[in-house]
């Protein structure tokens, strides 16, 4: 079966990170095919690069960029929460005329008709809410 | 084609959800997506009619909320129990609204395909 995912709630205020990827994990592992990961809302901050969490702690981003590479599923951050939340990419960082690179490997930034096509092309949707 | 319901179930001015999720909206509409609504628990207090954000300096979200019949989005429902667990009825609401009893919601949404909320 072919499953999209909405991530909603930022890695740190909650369970929605943790919870997606066992769902993940679980799903590929039972044979599924993850077609998309759409990042949200707060959720959004899963795709930040500059995140360096101590090494005994879970890495939620290089997890994502891991999962992602191994199993070709489409790391999608969404634009218009992104630059409200001041993530983006180089090339939007140029057009801003700034020097940002915020975006980790793996991810990219995309606008929400990704999300629509992504419910249409999927057989089941699910979304990982924040608070 | 794939049938949509959005659960709208947060309070219109407390942080950007609202707003965000109206982008979602919008966005689905702009697809030709057959799109629902349904409002529980706070959400119900986004069809409030006579609220405004303006002192807080947040855009007004009832504004878009009326545009959205011409958007083609207009099945909207309203969870009967929330709107009497917040003293509201629906003739305070904005927009003409169905009210579902709380009991009935569940096999209300098994009739989607695609459920949005949170």
């Amino acid at each position: 079966m072919k499953f999209a995912v909405q991530i909603n709630g930022s890695p740190y205020a909650g369970p929605a990170g943790e919870m997606a990827y066992q769902f993940v994990v679980a799903a590929l592992s039972a044979g599924h095919t993850i077609l998309q990961i759409f990042f949200y809302f707060d959720g959004i901050y899963h795709g930040l690069a500059a995140q360096m969490p101590p090494g005994d702690e879970r890495q939620f981003t290089h997890r994502w960029h891991q999962l992602a590479l191994q199993n070709n599923i489409d790391l999608v951050i969404c634009i218009s929460a992104a630059q409200r939340r001041g993530l983006m990419s180089l090339e939007e960082s140029k057009r801003q005329n700034r020097a940002d690179q915020d975006l980790a490997p793996g991810f990219r930034i995309s606008g929400l008709g990704q999300l629509v096509e992504a419910t249409i092309n999927a057989d089941r949707f699910i979304v990982f809410p924040g608070s | 084609m794939k049938r949509y319901l959005v659960v709208m179930s947060h309070p219109p001015h407390g942080s950007i959800h609202v707003q965000e999720q109206l982008d979602v909206i919008l966005t689905m509409a702009a697809f030709d997506r057959s799109v629902s609504l349904l409002f529980l628990d706070e959400g119900i207090f986004q069809l409030l009619r006579g609220q405004s954000a303006e002192q807080y300096d947040h855009k007004e979200t009832l504004a878009i909320f009326d545009a959205l019949a011409l958007y083609d989005v207009n099945d909207l429902w309203v969870e009967a129990e929330s709107l009497i667990e917040k003293g509201l009825v629906s003739g305070q609401l904005t927009l003409p609204v169905k009210t579902i009893a709380r009991v009935r919601v569940s096999q209300f949404m098994s009739g989607f395909d695609v459920i949005l909320g949170g």
